[in-house]
């Protein structure tokens, strides 16, 4: 177990190469000058030229991969452009804000998908049913972008009951005030965190829930299921002890991967939501193509994706006891 | 009519005139139909049949446990009196395990693959029993050591797909004796097994039987296990009974022409190609339940069938004291 920990850390090396020269070909191909961006219209040619020595920018490409290794080495992810600060510090102020969107969206997408799928398949072709699967459908064809502009008008426009942008207090700050009794806190941070979570965890929670209907009812035929009934076990103990669990394994890694899928949706949501994450940091750094700043965050993502998959795959062997993590 | 000594005259379960539909694209079709058995205290019924003859079935109407699109349509299922078919659904949990168990034919996977052979059976234990998890555990050891598991503590803690074929069986008859169940189903234990655990493994419920008094019902299409093990014998063929009678009886004096062919089927001791004794087989395949032919089902591989099998059903009669068969042909002068 702890040698199949440190084999899958050290496979990371090799990955994070990979993006970093994948993410570098791209911005290699992609138009666009910094120095142009960063100097603004009227700059003279001469100027540009200047600053894009002075960047590094004209060093052959060879020389500069090499020069961003060499700094990853030692920790450097090199500095913004723009911002004129080290990337890791960039990164590491915007981290958290990111990390709780995600997770509480995971957390809704879980909840909600896990709960509709179980009674979807328990209910199989009844009007509950239906009207689960229906909504999957909406989840999952519903842009993100759309979605979260209609729950903005909704909630925070007509009702009022929401604010439409921006963060409140950090989670982690606003659980450890809670806990010492400052409620309030912790409220406010819910309040800003609703909107942007329902609407990036919506798609991850109709596909939740497709899949444990599916997966459930696969396993509610099984004979081991059968077997519990035999026992004389109630409905209830049968389908969360016997079925669920078993139902979970497919779901968990799926789970996994929707992760991914929800950093890169709070690329979008943070924007819409003015969220101060890596999202919304992400897109300001392509749209003035910050190289360093756009290289740390693709290598943030990936690392953060790549860790959440292997905490998946631990879950998954502490389920099932079948699997043996080599 | 010969009962083994143990058996006593009340019968614990009694199924009358039992019938099971299932509901097909093209509407519902009989399964069973008009079954009809009585089970004593520390008897062995067996019901034999090839697959499909409706014995699956019939088992697990006997827990209500049949398949979503399979239901009884008709008829009784008296658990000590009680008609079980009519019964609540919480009064039906409550017996399920405690009056009425069952051991089914694949261990594997009819365990579950993600929870402790020990913890499996000390569910059943704390379900009807109002006992701490510790005292269930130490009964689910009980019921392990029980079944001659090797080493039952340890196997306890493991899970089904860390044991052999043979003692996965073992936690399952553990699990289904642990909360000393009235009735015994057992659904083809040892078609899963290989050949030299099969005898150990029936041997094994036979003997716990016997001296638990359980009542069994052993479900199988093995007319070997059939001879080892039962006290009365019912041959179902396209889901009805076409004979009973004792062990002894239908052994010796078989009347229906498909457990004759059954029989013909066993390879016995002695015989051998040379001598012309030959395997015999039964020509032709178990007609499609969703289209019986009129008359009697075993008709059209009859070799003594006449107009009036193929027009008319056969009742099932009493053509011998204690031995039942379904059978116009069959004149016992």
């Amino acid at each position: 177990m702890f040698a199949y920990v440190v084999r899958r850390l050290l496979l990371l090396v090799p990955m994070a190469i990979g993006m970093v020269v994948v993410t570098f070909g791209l911005l290699l191909i992609i138009p666009g000058d910094p120095a142009a961006v960063l100097l603004g219209q009227d700059a003279t040619p001469e100027a540009i030229a200047n600053l894009r020595g002075a960047l590094g920018l004209d060093d052959p490409w060879y020389v500069r991969l090499w020069d961003y290794f060499a700094g990853l080495l030692q920790g450097d992810m090199g500095r913004s452009i723009f911002l004129n600060q080290a990337v890791s510090q960039i990164i590491m102020g915007r981290l958290g804000a990111t990390i709780e969107l995600a997770v509480v969206a995971l957390i809704i997408a879980t909840l909600i998908g896990l709960t509709l799928g179980i009674v979807a398949a328990m209910r199989q072709g009844s009007l509950v049913d239906t009207l689960t699967m229906l909504f999957a459908q909406l989840g999952v064809s519903m842009p993100v972008y759309w979605l979260g502009l209609l729950l903005m008008l909704l909630f925070a426009v007509q009702l009022g009951w929401l604010p439409a942008i921006g963060r409140g207090p950090p989670m982690i700050d606003a659980i450890g005030a809670a806990l010492t009794g400052r409620p309030g806190v912790l409220w406010d941070s819910l309040r800003h965190i609703a909107l942007p979570a329902l609407a990036l965890a919506a798609s991850s929670a109709a596909i939740i829930s497709r899949l444990v209907r599916a997966s459930m009812l696969e396993v509610l035929r099984e004979d081991f299921v059968r077997t519990a009934y035999a026992k004389g076990l109630r409905r209830g103990r049968v389908v969360v002890r016997h079925a669920l669990r078993n139902a979970l394994l497919p779901v968990l890694s799926v789970i996994g991967l929707r992760f991914g899928a929800l950093l890169g949706g709070a690329v979008i949501t943070e924007s819409i939501f003015a969220w101060p994450g890596l999202g919304q940091l992400t897109i300001a750094a392509i749209s003035q193509r910050d190289l360093p700043l756009i290289q740390g965050l693709v290598l943030t993502f990936a690392i953060i994706f790549a860790l959440v998959n292997l905490v998946v795959d631990l879950l998954y062997a502490a389920v099932d006891p079948r699997i043996r993590l080599r | 009519m010969s009962i083994s000594p143990s058996a006593s005259q009340v019968p614990i379960l009694a199924v009358e005139g039992l019938d099971i539909e299932i509901r097909g694209p093209n509407g519902s079709f009989p399964v069973v139909s008009e079954m009809a058995f009585t089970v004593r205290a520390g008897e062995t019924l067996c019901i034999v049949g090839e697959s499909g003859c409706g014995k699956s079935m019939t088992a697990l109407s006997l827990l209500r446990l049949l398949p979503e699109a399979a239901h009884v349509s008709a008829g009784r299922i008296l658990i000590e009196g009680a008609d079980f078919l009519t019964m609540g659904e919480r009064q039906v949990e409550d017996w399920r395990g405690e009056k009425i168990a069952m051991i089914f034919q694949e261990p594997l996977t009819a365990l579950n693959p993600v929870l402790r052979i020990g913890e499996q059976i000390a569910e059943a234990v704390r379900q009807h029993r109002r006992c701490s998890h510790r005292q269930a555990h130490r009964r689910a050891i009980e019921a392990l050591t029980l079944v001659q598991m090797p080493d039952p503590e340890r196997r306890a803690g493991q899970f089904p797909h860390e044991l052999s074929g043979g003692m996965r069986q073992r936690a399952m008859i553990a699990l289904a004796l642990a909360c000393d169940p009235k009735i015994i189903i057992a659904d083809e234990p040892t078609t899963a097994l290989d050949v030299t655990i099969q005898a150990q493994i029936l041997g094994l419920i036979s003997d716990l039987q016997k001296r638990l008094g359980t009542a069994q019902i052993l479900i199988t299409h093995d007319l070997g296990v059939v001879s080892e093990v039962a006290d009365r014998v019912i041959v179902m063929y396209a889901g009805r009974k076409v004979e009973e009678a004792s062990i002894y009886d239908l052994f010796d004096n078989p009347i229906h022409p498909y457990t004759i062919g059954l029989m013909g089927a066993v390879p016995r001791k002695g015989a051998s190609a040379e001598d012309g004794d030959r395997l015999a087989d039964i020509p032709g395949t178990v007609p499609p339940l969703w289209n019986l032919p009129k008359g009697c089902a075993f008709a059209p591989r009859c070799p003594g069938a006449s107009e009036r099998c193929r027009q008319e059903r056969p009742p099932l009669t009493e053509k011998r004291p204690g031995h039942w068969a379904a059978c116009w042909e069959h004149d016992d002068a």
